[in-house]
């Protein structure tokens, strides 16, 4: 009954089942089937290959050339004095500092943040499903919508509503004055980062809830019922069962993070030592048109994310298997 | 193990009253959590309700009148541009692209599911692994090519940026719906000497077509959203909604109320697309690997 092509997926990732022989079929005939199996993949893939990776091809061909665009009849092949240039530009090993600082202080407090709503929310309680909607609202809100309501109507030192805030508690005390910061030229970089982790702590939460949820209340109960306290509880059940979902926020958030543009773009506009690499790529070639310099700096960029993306891939194929399995 | 013991309803002994209290507490420390988390969102809400002057001012001033003051100006193009074209160049390119993605992703999904080619994990990593590839490292060939080719400031652009951008997702999701299908199903209309075409139609769809919803709407939020592509490889003609907010700040200075109402405008279909897939928005944005 089964005329399907065979199944050749790897054993480890298919459930025990009866193997059928794979060629009782005539040669060609086996082949035209594999192929009609193919086929439905390959659109997906040549695009996919046509649009991400032959760009990314061109960039490294570009990174080994002295171009800029200004002067294009200077255009000449340098090997990789490019790169060298990447590591030894000050403005660019800044960026490169500043998009360590900014993605790990941004991934790190999104978490915490994320992980004590999670455990709020993860009770039943009246109204739980509107204050679930409440806190996901800024991870909906358009990144850009985002930033220029931090910069504009939060951070704006005369009529934004942190320093209208500190005026409005320091009028309750019988205070005149309350100290006024210039938020964003006195602490440019935290700016950002505030700005960031307010829009990805829903994002871990929503991450760490799902975890919260697939632990098995039967346990739980168990547990309870053998006089564990909350917070044994928490350390000894929780947390480990949390380690995956914590590992995958984690590494996708940084992912993502690092990439960020819109809030520095907006914020800042990459000013006050808050340029990250992005931001200093996309300056480099739109707005001083080193095509050769910010072609490296974006394989650089690559090199790094493929670090992260390899720990990320490995947490989520682990994630991944347990879950083949279980089908 | 305990294997099949049904939850226990136990009888309230007075020293888990204190467990109730403590509950109770929790409860109100979340909702006032929630509402301070949310507030930023809130008070932007507020303040695109409110007139330029009572939103400029310090404190604020919660009991100011209300108008729609900020929505009109927006409307008339108070922005420095008008707003409508900039809005229907996103529906544009979002909505186009999300049908793109659908086509694409949707047989992909059913070869690395339902017929499983060899080697799919293989392939669905290889899905994984251009996600995580940078777009800047990308972007200046692209941007090479489109002044060559002649498309900068061309929507189509857009939509084939963002199909590429949002394909591995939609690929993830959707193969994770449809492992969903029991395959006996699909064997058991083809039997019945159902064609590919049928059986996707009439068996598949059915049952996935929740989480299909779903991955639309999460694909349309992300190329809502986009900003970097749209800045660099847009103009005036094909100008998004994110860029022209980026241009907000018009030479007359900053209209707050404006830019507030300005800002819900464009929030509000990624917030409609959120709130409706909400449950499934983890799993997009974990490229599926959490259910």
């Amino acid at each position: 009954m089964n005329t399907q092509a065979p199944r050749t997926a790897k054993p480890s990732h298919t459930a025990p089942g009866p193997r059928r022989p794979a060629r009782s079929g005539r040669h060609g005939s086996v082949r035209m089937r594999a192929w009609a199996t193919r086929a439905p993949l390959l659109p997906a893939l040549i695009f996919l290959i046509a649009v991400t990776q032959l760009p990314f091809v061109v960039t490294l061909v570009i990174s080994l050339f002295d171009w800029n665009s200004l002067a294009p009849d200077d255009r000449a092949f340098t090997g990789l004095s490019n790169y060298g240039s990447v590591f030894t530009d000050p403005a660019i090993r800044e960026s490169v500092l500043t998009t360590v600082v900014l993605t790990a202080s941004v991934v790190i407090a999104s978490v915490v943040l994320g992980l004590i709503l999670a455990l709020l929310l993860n009770r039943t309680f009246f109204g739980r499903g509107m204050v679930r909607t409440l806190l996901i609202t800024p991870f909906l809100l358009v990144p850009v919508s985002a930033a220029l309501l931090w910069k504009h109507a939060l951070y704006n030192p005369e009529y934004g509503l942190l320093n209208g805030g500190l005026n409005w508690a320091a009028s309750l005390v019988g205070i005149d004055t309350a100290a006024q910061p210039d938020w964003i030229s006195d602490m440019p970089l935290l700016a950002v980062e505030a700005a960031l982790v307010w829009q990805w702590t829903p994002f871990m939460m929503l991450i760490l809830l799902a975890g919260l949820q697939s632990q098995s209340a039967e346990t739980l109960e168990a547990v309870r019922l053998d006089g564990a306290s909350g917070w044994q509880t928490f350390r000894y059940l929780t947390l480990p069962h949390l380690r995956r979902y914590l590992e995958l926020g984690i590494l996708l958030g940084s992912v993502y993070i690092v990439q960020n543009f819109d809030a520095v773009f907006t914020i800042t506009s990459g000013g006050l030592g808050t340029a990250n690499l992005p931001y200093t790529i996309y300056q480099t070639f739109y707005q001083a048109h080193e095509y050769g310099l910010a072609s490296a700096a974006g394989v650089v960029v690559v090199i790094g994310t493929i670090v992260v993306a390899t720990f990320a891939l490995r947490v989520v194929s682990s994630l991944f298997r347990e879950e083949a399995s279980r089908s | 193990m305990s294997t099949a013991t049904p939850p226990v309803r136990h009888q309230m002994p007075p020293a888990a009253r204190k467990a109730r209290r403590r509950s109770a507490v929790l409860g109100v420390v979340t909702w006032i959590a929630g509402i301070a988390f949310c507030m930023p969102a809130l008070w932007m809400l507020l303040t695109s309700f409110h007139s330029e002057a009572d939103a400029a001012t310090n404190p604020p001033s919660l009991a100011a009148s209300l108008t729609l003051d900020g929505y009109r100006q927006f409307f008339n193009g108070g922005g420095g541009a008008e707003p409508w074209p900039p809005l229907i160049n996103s529906l544009l390119a979002s909505t186009l692209s999300t049908v793109l993605v659908l086509v694409l992703a949707l047989p992909a999904a059913y070869a690395l599911s339902i017929r499983r080619v060899p080697k799919w994990t293989d392939v669905m990593f290889f899905f994984l692994s251009t996600k995580m590839l940078p777009v800047v490292a990308g972007l200046l060939p692209i941007y090479l090519f489109a002044k060559n080719a002649g498309m900068l400031d061309n929507v189509w652009l857009l939509v084939i940026l963002y199909t590429s951008m949002n394909l591995p997702i939609a690929v993830w999701m959707m193969q994770s719906f449809l492992a969903d299908v029991p395959v006996s199903i699909i064997e058991a209309a083809q039997v019945d000497g159902a064609r590919l075409p049928t059986v996707l139609a009439r068996v598949v769809a059915p049952v996935v077509g929740p989480g299909i919803a779903a991955t639309a709407l999460i694909c349309f939020i992300f190329s809502w959203n986009e900003l970097l592509f749209a800045r660099v490889l847009t103009g005036v003609v094909a100008q998004t909604a994110p860029v022209y907010l980026t241009g907000f700040v018009t030479s007359q200075g900053l209209f707050l109320a404006q830019l507030c109402a300005a800002s819900v405008i464009v929030s509000l279909p990624v917030l409609a697309a959120g709130y409706a897939a909400q449950d499934k928005l983890v799993q997009g944005l974990s490229l599926g690997a959490v259910k």
